[in-house]
Parts: C-alpha cells; sequence; structure tokens
C-alpha cells in the first residue's frame, strides 16, 4: 500500500523539477537571443553573485519546510551576523577564520533558539520565527545601532567576490556547490532524507515508527542558523558593509525559491534539485527582466505570479491526476455490467 | 545664397534656443532655491555636451514622489535639453542590494552617465567602481557614497544650512518659551538623515536655542504607517512634547496627518522638510507653519547636467572645475568632488502656492 501510493508521488516531484529546469533553460535560451546583455559572461557572475546568499540559505530551509515547518527569521539571522561580525572586527579581532567561525557558532546558536522553542515548548514553528524575525532584527539595532562597520581590509572584500580563474563566475559557488552535496545525500542517500519526507507527511506517525522527530528538526533549525550566518559572512564581506537592515526581506527570496522548487509549504514533498533550478530562474529571471528596462513593480508581480503558480501548479496537478485515475476504473466498470 | 541660407539657419536655430531656454525659464516659477552663482551663458555651455549620452537615474526607490519629480520633473528635462536619452530605474523598496543589483544592469547596458541616490554609501562601492571601470560616470545625488566611488555629489544642500534652517523653523514655531522636542527620521541608516541630525544637534548648543530641549529621535523608515504611528508613539512618550522636526518628506506629512486629526493640532508644533503638495493642506490648516526644502526638480537637472559634462569631458570632477547647468547657470565643484545646489528654501502660507511638485 505504501509503495504503490509513493510513486506516483514521485513521479509528480520529478516532473516539476524537470518542469523548473525546462523554464530555466527556456528563460535563458529566450533571454540571450532577445535582450541584450543576457548571457554574457558578465550577466552570470551578477546572477550569480545574488544568489550565493539565498541559496545558502535555500539548502537547509528546504529541508525544514519538508519537515513541515518553517524559518521566517533567517534574514534577521544573517542581519545579526553581519552586525555582530563587523562589530567584532571593529573591537580588533582581526582573524578571517576566526571571525568566521563565531559567526557560524552565533548562527548556531540562533537556529538553535529557534529549534528549542519549536521543539522543546512544541510551539508552531510560524509563530516562533516571526518572533525571532522581529527579535533577532531588534538586536542587529542593539549591536549596531544606525552605525555601520564597512573598513574591512580590501583584500577580504575583494577575495569574497573573485572569480575562479579563467572564469567570471565567483570563487563562492564552491562553497554552496559542497553544502548542496551535503544536504543532498544527506536528503537522498540517508534514512535521514527519508525520515524527513515521513515527519512531514505525519510526524506522529513518524514518531510511532521511531524516527527522532524532535531532535532532526531541532538539528535542521541549528543547520538553517549556521548557513544563515555564512550567507551573513558573505553578505557582509560582498557589500564590505555591516549594517542592521542588511539583508531585510531576504527570506520571502528565499521562501519563495523553495516554493518555487517545488516544495510543499505542507510539508513532506520536494527536494533539492529543484529549489537550486528555481534559485537560479528566479535570479536569471529578475536580472534578464531588468536588463530588458522592465520596473521594479512589474518584476514584483511577475516574482508574486510565480510564486502563486508554484503553489497552485503542482496541486492542480495532483488533483488532475487522482481525478483521472479516480475516473478511469470507472468506465471499465459500466462496460463489465 | 549659401551664405545667406546658413545665417537664417543658425537664425532658426538662435530663436529655437532662446524659445527653449525661455520656457524653461517660465517653469522654474519665483522663488525657488537655485545655484550659487546665477547667469552664465546656458546655450553655449548645453552646446558643448555630446549629444546621444545615455543617462540613468537611479533613485533610492521609485514610486516615490520625492524622486519622481527630481528625475521625471528634472533630471528628464536637462537630459532632453542636450540631447541624451534618459533613464529611470531602481527597486522597489529602498535596498542596497537590490541597488547593486541595478548598478550591474546599467554598468552592462552600457549606461554613459549613472545618477544614484544611495541607499548605503559603503554597500554600492563595489559595483559603483565596478560600472567605472566599464567607462561610466557615477554623479551621487540626494544621498552620498564614499568620495572615491563616484565621480561628483551633488549636494541639495549643506548639512549645516539644512540644520541651520530645521532648528531656526522649529524654534520659531514653538515660540520663546522653548521646550522639548523630538526628531522624527527616516531610516536609522540613511547617511544624509544622520548627518543633518548630528548637525542640528550642535545647532542647539547655541545659546539662543537654550530653551529647546531634544528628548527623542525615531525612525518611521520613511513608511507612511510607520511614521504616523512614531508620531503619535512620541506625544504619547513626551506629554510634554512641544514640537516634532521631520527631516524627510514622507515623515513629515506623516506626523502633520497625525497631528491634524489629533486634539495637539495646532499645540504642537511641526517642521520638517517636505514637498509642497504633500503639505499644502496642513500649513493651511495650521498644523505646520512653515517647512523647508530644496526643489527636487532642480537637483535632478543639475545632476543630469553634471553627468553631461563628465562624460563629455568638460570636467573631471576636481575642485575648481566650473560648468553651465541650463536654466540654473553656472556651478563649481567644491571639496570632495561636492557641487552644492544652494540654501533651503522656506515654505509657508504665503509662498506654498507657487509651487507644484
Amino acid at each position: 500500500m505504501r509503495e504503490s501510493a509513493r510513486r506516483p508521488l514521485w513521479t509528480v516531484l520529478w516532473s516539476w523539477d524537470a518542469l523548473v529546469i525546462v523554464a530555466l533553460v527556456l528563460v535563458i535560451a529566450v533571454g540571450t537571443s532577445t535582450i541584450d546583455g543576457v548571457g554574457t559572461p558578465r550577466f552570470y557572475r551578477f546572477v550569480v553573485l545574488e544568489a550565493i546568499p539565498i541559496a545558502l540559505i535555500a539548502l537547509p530551509l528546504t529541508l525544514v519546510i519538508i519537515t513541515g515547518e518553517i524559518d521566517l527569521s533567517v534574514a534577521s539571522t544573517v542581519g545579526l551576523t553581519c552586525c555582530v561580525l563587523g562589530q567584532l572586527w571593529h573591537a580588533g579581532v582581526t582573524s578571517l577564520p576566526l571571525l568566521v567561525v563565531l559567526s557560524l557558532l552565533l548562527g548556531a546558536v540562533l537556529g538553535a533558539l529557534n529549534g528549542v522553542f519549536v521543539t522543546v515548548f512544541g510551539l508552531p514553528s510560524l509563530a516562533v520565527t516571526i518572533g525571532t524575525l522581529a527579535f533577532y532584527r531588534g538586536l542587529a539595532y542593539v549591536v549596531l545601532g544606525d552605525r555601520a562597520v564597512a573598513d574591512y581590509p580590501v583584500s577580504w572584500t575583494r577575495r569574497m567576490i573573485s572569480p575562479i580563474p579563467h572564469t567570471t563566475i565567483p570563487w563562492f559557488v564552491f562553497v554552496v556547490g559542497a553544502l548542496a552535496l551535503v544536504f543532498g545525500i544527506l536528503l537522498y542517500a540517508t534514512p535521514v532524507g527519508r525520515a524527513l519526507y515521513a515527519i512531514g507527511n505525519n510526524d506522529v506517525a513518524a514518531g510511532f515508527s521511531g524516527i527522532a522527530v524532535l531532535r532532526t528538526k531541532f538539528w535542521l533549525f541549528v543547520a538553517t542558523g549556521a548557513c544563515s550566518a555564512l550567507a551573513g559572512v558573505f553578505w557582509t564581506f560582498r557589500f564590505a558593509s555591516a549594517r542592521a537592515d542588511n539583508a531585510t526581506g531576504l527570506e520571502l527570496s528565499v521562501i519563495a525559491a523553495v516554493l518555487l522548487g517545488g516544495v510543499s509549504i505542507f510539508g513532506g514533498r520536494g527536494g533539492l534539485v529543484g529549489v537550486l533550478a528555481a534559485v537560479a530562474l528566479l535570479g536569471v529571471l529578475r536580472n534578464a527582466l531588468q536588463l530588458a528596462d522592465v520596473p521594479a513593480n512589474d518584476l514584483t508581480i511577475v516574482t508574486g505570479s510565480l510564486l502563486i503558480l508554484s503553489v497552485v501548479g503542482p496541486n492542480l496537478a495532483r488533483q488532475a491526476r487522482d481525478r483521472l485515475r479516480r475516473r478511469r476504473p470507472i468506465p471499465a466498470l459500466e462496460r463489465t455490467q | 545664397m549659401k551664405v545667406s541660407a546658413r545665417v537664417a539657419g543658425t537664425a532658426v536655430l538662435a530663436a529655437l534656443t532662446l524659445a527653449l531656454t525661455s520656457c524653461a525659464d517660465d517653469s522654474t516659477g519665483g522663488g525657488t532655491p537655485t545655484g550659487t552663482n546665477g547667469g552664465g551663458s546656458s546655450s553655449a555651455a548645453a552646446g558643448t555636451i555630446k549629444s546621444g549620452l545615455k543617462i540613468a537615474f537611479l533613485p533610492k526607490q521609485v514610486n516615490n514622489p520625492y524622486f519622481d519629480t527630481s528625475d521625471n520633473k528634472g533630471g528628464k528635462v536637462a537630459v532632453g535639453e542636450f540631447g541624451g536619452s534618459y533613464t529611470e530605474t531602481g527597486p522597489s523598496e529602498a535596498s542596497p542590494s537590490a541597488q547593486v543589483s541595478y548598478i550591474n544592469t546599467l554598468s552592462q547596458q552600457g549606461t554613459d552617465v549613472i545618477v544614484v541616490s544611495a541607499n548605503d554609501k559603503d554597500a554600492i562601492c563595489g559595483a559603483l567602481t565596478e560600472a567605472k571601470s566599464q567607462g561610466a560616470k557615477i554623479v551621487t545625488y540626494d544621498s552620498d557614497t564614499k568620495p572615491e566611488c563616484r565621480d561628483l555629489f551633488i549636494n541639495q544642500a549643506s548639512t549645516e544650512g539644512i540644520a541651520k534652517s530645521q532648528i531656526k523653523l522649529i524654534s520659531d514655531a514653538v515660540g520663546p518659551a522653548g521646550g522639548e522636542i523630538a526628531i522624527l527620521s527616516a531610516t536609522a541608516n540613511a547617511t544624509n538623515q544622520n548627518a543633518w541630525i548630528a548637525a542640528m544637534k550642535t545647532e542647539l548648543q547655541k545659546p539662543e536655542y537654550a530653551k529647546l530641549k531634544l528628548v527623542a529621535t525615531v525612525y518611521g523608515d520613511d513608511q507612511d504607517e510607520k511614521s504616523f504611528q512614531e508620531a503619535q508613539g512620541l506625544l504619547q512618550a513626551h506629554p510634554n512634547l512641544k514640537g516634532i522636526i521631520s527631516p524627510t518628506t514622507v515623515g513629515v506629512a506623516a506626523a502633520a496627518r497625525y497631528l491634524s486629526g489629533s486634539a495637539y493640532k495646532g499645540k504642537v508644533a511641526l517642521t520638517g522638510l517636505g514637498t509642497p503638495n504633500q503639505m499644502r493642506q496642513y500649513v493651511k490648516d495650521g498644523t505646520c507653519q512653515a517647512f523647508a526644502l530644496w526643489n527636487p526638480a532642480d537637483l535632478g537637472y543639475l545632476a543630469a547636467y553634471a553627468g553631461g559634462a563628465l562624460a563629455s569631458g568638460l570636467i573631471t570632477g576636481k575642485e575648481g572645475d566650473t560648468f553651465t547647468a541650463g536654466k540654473l547657470g553656472k556651478f563649481t565643484v567644491g571639496a570632495n568632488g561636492e557641487v552644492l545646489l544652494g540654501d533651503p528654501f522656506t515654505f509657508d502660507k504665503s509662498n506654498i502656492d507657487q509651487f507644484d511638485f
């Protein structure tokens, strides 16, 4: 019974992943042939630079959403990490590795706090992370106030966005790639990955089948915090500016990418392939439309429509499929009668 | 025959130029803040700016009436006068990272001049430097970046000039008895806001303002609702408040709307930097006696001419360079590559109906 229920589900997922990838290829092809500047090496450089922080956070957040939870505090975690990093540098911590390690630790702690509220106190993650969204942003203003820390060594800021030799693509994609590999293996090739879907579909049942539901969720929040902090480190040095309002609103871009990537907001469905393709799709689309002089207001409409489509699309497809499957046997029955 | 045809042609051109210039003069209206050194032969300098320059305005955000005026009613006019192609583009939210994305786009499009109001003086520097290396000239207006990231900054008014005018206006409005005042600012990180607030604090040290006491600075993030709530919050937190200064167009209009509909109308004075269209009814109903601003259309106009002069090689942006900005006359580049538009202009009951922006 379980096997037969699972197979059509995977077909739907696979087809959505494929759909996003096809859309990405189409947008690149159409954009390159019709819009000046799309498809050039510089174009990809700018797209990748913009996509890096979104992809970094989307990786763990995909797993969080698959378990049926959400983390809205990610952008505030980025902002707070930027501020603490800036303040530490300002206070005389001049070792880059130490700064990065401290930032990641901070991110993990911020994620753990979300995790504790959700798993120990059993509160809904939506409510918890709306709270920490405001709380972490508030802390960021406590740390830096209206100041900005921007006097980092030029070698650091330049190195953060420097390209892979002989290309225009920033080397930081390797970091994203490595993390994608880790999360990908975790999701697709380990029992933990299976468990995530089970939790997302029915966490009570998953618990009874021996899955450590709460512990799994807790560590996913920690991972999300740490990855958001890494995005914060990237953000700080890419823009050479740590300010309390860094990355405000980024959570919406990340969640948009995750949902467009085919992950169900109700949990239990989706995967990283679609999400990474969606991050690329949104980045390419946005930059291409900007190059085509599409005004910002229309751009938000395009992104919004895509998002609605991504939520409605898979649901409609599933309903249509279910209806077809239910209908087919009926004429057969009638014929036998 | 040939000669007389050329003479006739020149005469027609001259007549057209005259007509254009006089039109432009008419549209300024009376008493707008203009350049420090008026006069100068506009047609001669305008002719020397290359035609066909691609000039792009990148405001802090689109959908903002202030930037709509500066760009579409100032910059666009100027670019049209010297025969360039004008565009305005920008993010719908005032964020530095979104602005960086637009700078990259403009750089890829081969824009000759990027006229930008910085959301963060540091964060957009890298992108501007990259655009510069691709051949674009960078002019900042309204809100500056670090000086090394741009060629010129068109300063709407000096920090001291604004601080002086704001404190003078609130002092006049509160009256000789003085009392508690507060500031309703935009975002906590806005470069220009913070410079003005710091200068206002210095100005308040003067003996003639000894009776004014600054009790709070709050931030409305240039959002109407938030600014409205912050104004409300100020009066709840400080019942003895006598006056509010809001040096941002969104903030002062929101504060005026709150005060005019509350019991504090006429009792709590309000001033700030606002636009005549937003403030007209509140000046007339007595909520706000007087407020100040420069003419944003002139700011955009001057920025466009400065960009045109840079891209045509007429100036390099070094101190002492002079250029002519059409109807506004001649301007000189000051220290740090700054060009000053002029002193802030005070709007009150007597003159507000002469303005429409």
